[in-house]
């Protein structure tokens, strides 16, 4: 009897440990819920335009990236799109310090590592890892796969001991949905759908908690893109992974983000949820976007409006003053060359409330919503 | 040097044995790389390259006569008993006979005797040269090409400047400004002049290399310059230095022997193809004994054949894509 109850008395003490823990990870879950992973501010990247042969001298900048600001929330998947040369990959590559920043800074649960370097860059590292556009030039041709996946073992050999490093990879093959015994084959004989898989699982290798996707299906195949797509949304859920997904077609980012960011000529000039800039676009250059894409249904598609936007994107050598968009917007003002529209909540839904679709940050001192643009239909 | 197929490597560390056996395509492993990297996995770029040219019969031809010219040049009284400096003129351009194969040259000297002493001139000129300009070469350009900036400018320069000046015309002021020239003036000499070639070709190779995602990709992972030089760059970039070199070796001896028949290479009594080449070509003597041409000429260009059967076997054993 006495024995009984004693070890009874054990078995509560462990239930109440147990649920301690449990309180405690909840709790570590619930601040990491609402604090932002990843807090990104006025980043700005200028790449320098240089004159001569052994004594450059620089004659002015390329400003790829001209004043980004975003966050990141864990779980979270941030859509980027725009069309080529907007500073999307740029974004990428500051982001996972494959680039150094002219200035702004780039948070990691509240740490600045916009600067990092050495030992504390190689831990950010860990935790930022990237899949890249194209599958045939981000893979060594003249590396096996499994050379290829366990390199990041190599690199960070305190994630796994020598002894178990095949078993990962394989592991790693079979997470991404390929044959485990392919680890001696090389990239070559692959399709780009396989070797995407592989990209993804150097990805992982890690276990990051970003991993920043830059156009990560649009060399692919429409067919192949939905089962990438899908495989990287059943990580997200497995790993608990945050993605900052960049690409320019509408319809994937729509499919897979749960907020989306519009670029146009190094700027961010609209954020919000995927409903709010699908179905609520306040900045002219969302709905022009939209408006590009093609509806699938015939009857739908002769009925809506279409905005076809004139002219090219400035150079961002010589962007234009006040709003960047200015040049080919149809409702621009003398006040738009004057001044720059800040990315936040436009005057004129000022009185909206938090809970309305319209009212998110859109960088547009004439933002307003479009009755004909229809958004493209979820795929 | 053809080891039979399954011989399980015993400096291999193996792993995970049985995982790796199903995996395992039939041929087994090699019983050594390169020695390049130790490696803890089975299978690598240069194991699976080792694997491949041991069943390739360009590189076996090749390799067994680099090897036999290696070994008639350390040891010529292997197979010529004869003395390469004992000639008599009275029998100067006889045909070839019994004991005396290849005939004899101009100066009464037999000619067989003279082609195998004359390897290991040629061979150590060739290989010395060659390995000196594509070391120099591909550390000097590759490291200009994979660092970029003032240094990468000053070495391009440099090499504009090395560019400018035609090997015959810097091996007669070079040269003849040495007083006595031994073979290793000689491939001094060509590694002199001869780098920049292989420079530019490794330069303009690792900067290709260089701006591949898979470069990028190993720099997000925090991958450091010397692991992204040997692990990404090298073997992507090194393809074109391997057929640039093998292509240059003969040129070297060929070069060798130019510089002999200006009077400015080796002098007699060193014992070389080129100078044999050089004499036999004098005074057109070759149209009545062609025998005097030909022999030391044919060694010349198997020799040559030799390294560039060997280079593009190398280079393709090294391209995963044509296995």
């Amino acid at each position: 009897m006495h024995g009984e109850g004693s070890s009874r008395k054990v078995a509560r003490e462990e239930l109440i440990q147990a649920r301690k823990l449990l309180a405690k990870s909840h709790a570590e879950r619930s601040y990491a819920a609402g604090e932002p992973i990843l807090q990104v501010r006025d980043l700005v990247k200028h790449f320098p335009l240089t004159q001569g042969v052994l004594f450059k001298r620089q004659v002015g900048a390329v400003k790829a990236v001209d004043g980004v600001s975003f966050d990141l929330r864990k779980g979270e998947t941030l859509g980027i799109v725009g069309e080529s040369g907007c500073g999307k990959s740029t974004v990428a590559k500051l982001i996972t310090h494959l680039e150094r920043p002219t200035a702004g800074t780039i948070r990691y649960k509240g740490n600045d590592i916009t600067r990092a370097s050495g030992r504390a860059l190689k831990a950010v590292r860990r935790n930022i890892q990237m899949v890249f556009q194209d599958p045939y030039t981000s893979l060594n041709p003249r590396m096996t796969v499994g050379d290829i996946i366990g390199e990041p073992f190599d690199i960070h050999p305190e994630v796994a001991p020598k002894g178990d490093r095949r078993a990962k990879v394989q592991e790693l093959l079979d997470v991404v949905g390929l044959n485990p015994e392919y680890v001696n084959r090389y990239p070559h004989q692959f399709s780009g759908g396989q070797r995407q898989r592989i990209g993804i699982a150097r990805g992982l290798a890690l276990r990051p908690e970003i991993i920043v996707a830059d156009e990560p299906v649009s060399a692919l195949d429409v067919s192949v893109q939905a089962q990438v797509v899908n495989l990287m949304e059943r990580l997200q859920d497995e790993f608990g992974l945050s993605y900052v997904f960049i690409a320019h077609d509408l319809s994937i980012v729509r499919h897979i983000s749960d907020r989306v960011g519009v670029m146009y000529l190094g700027k961010l000039v609209e954020v919000g949820t995927e409903t709010e800039i699908y179905e609520h676009p306040t900045h002219p250059y969302t709905q022009a976007l939209l408006s590009a894409v093609p509806v699938p249904d015939p009857e739908a598609e002769g009925r809506r409006e279409r905005i076809v936007l004139e002219g090219d994107v400035p150079s961002p050598a010589n962007p234009p003053s006040g709003c960047h968009f200015r040049t080919r917007c149809w409702k621009a003002q003398q006040r738009c060359a004057e001044e720059e529209p800040p990315l936040a909540v436009p005057e004129n839904f000022a009185d909206s409330l938090p809970g309305e679709a319209v009212h998110h940050p859109s960088a547009c001192h004439f933002a307003a919503e479009r009755a004909a643009v229809v958004g493209p239909v979820e795929t | 040097m053809t080891g039979p197929p399954a011989i399980e490597g015993p400096d291999e560390t193996e792993t995970l044995a049985g995982v790796e056996s199903q995996a395992e395509r039939a041929g087994g492993k090699g019983p050594s790389s390169p020695g390049r990297e130790p490696r803890e996995r089975a299978r690598s770029l240069w194991s699976d390259a080792w694997h491949d040219l041991r069943r390739n019969p360009v590189f076996l031809i090749a390799g067994l006569l680099i090897a036999f010219l290696v070994l008639i040049s350390v040891w010529p009284g292997l197979i010529a008993s004869r003395d390469p400096l004992s000639c008599r003129l009275g029998r100067s351009l006889d045909a070839s006979s019994a004991g005396h194969w290849f005939g004899f040259d101009t100066q009464g000297c037999d000619v067989y005797t003279r082609v195998v002493y004359g390897a290991r001139t040629s061979v150590t000129v060739g290989v010395c040269a060659t390995l000196g300009v594509a070391v120099l070469g591909s550390v000097l350009g590759g490291l200009a090409g994979f660092f970029g900036g003032v240094w990468d400018a000053v070495l391009s320069r440099l090499t504009d400047i090395f560019f400018g000046i035609p090997m015959i015309l810097g091996g007669l002021v070079f040269l003849s400004m040495t007083g006595s020239r031994s073979v290793w003036t000689v491939v001094a000499f060509i590694v002199l002049l001869g780098w920049p070639q292989v420079a530019r070709i490794a330069r303009g190779s690792v900067i290709t290399a260089k701006q591949n995602d898979y470069v990028l990709a190993a720099r997000a992972l925090g991958a450091g310059n010397a692991r992204m030089m040997t692990r990404h760059i090298l073997p992507n970039a090194v393809a074109p230095v391997i057929v640039t070199a093998t292509i240059a070796l003969g040129t070297y001896i060929s070069l060798e022997a130019t510089l002999s028949f200006l009077g400015v290479g080796l002098q007699p009594p060193t014992v070389s193809w080129g100078a044999d080449i050089s004499a036999a070509s004098q005074g057109m003597q070759f149209r009545n004994a062609p025998h005097i041409l030909l022999y030391p000429a044919a060694a010349l260009s198997l020799t040559v054949l030799a390294f560039i059967m060997l280079g593009d076997a190398v280079r393709d054993a090294l391209d995963p894509k044509l296995r």
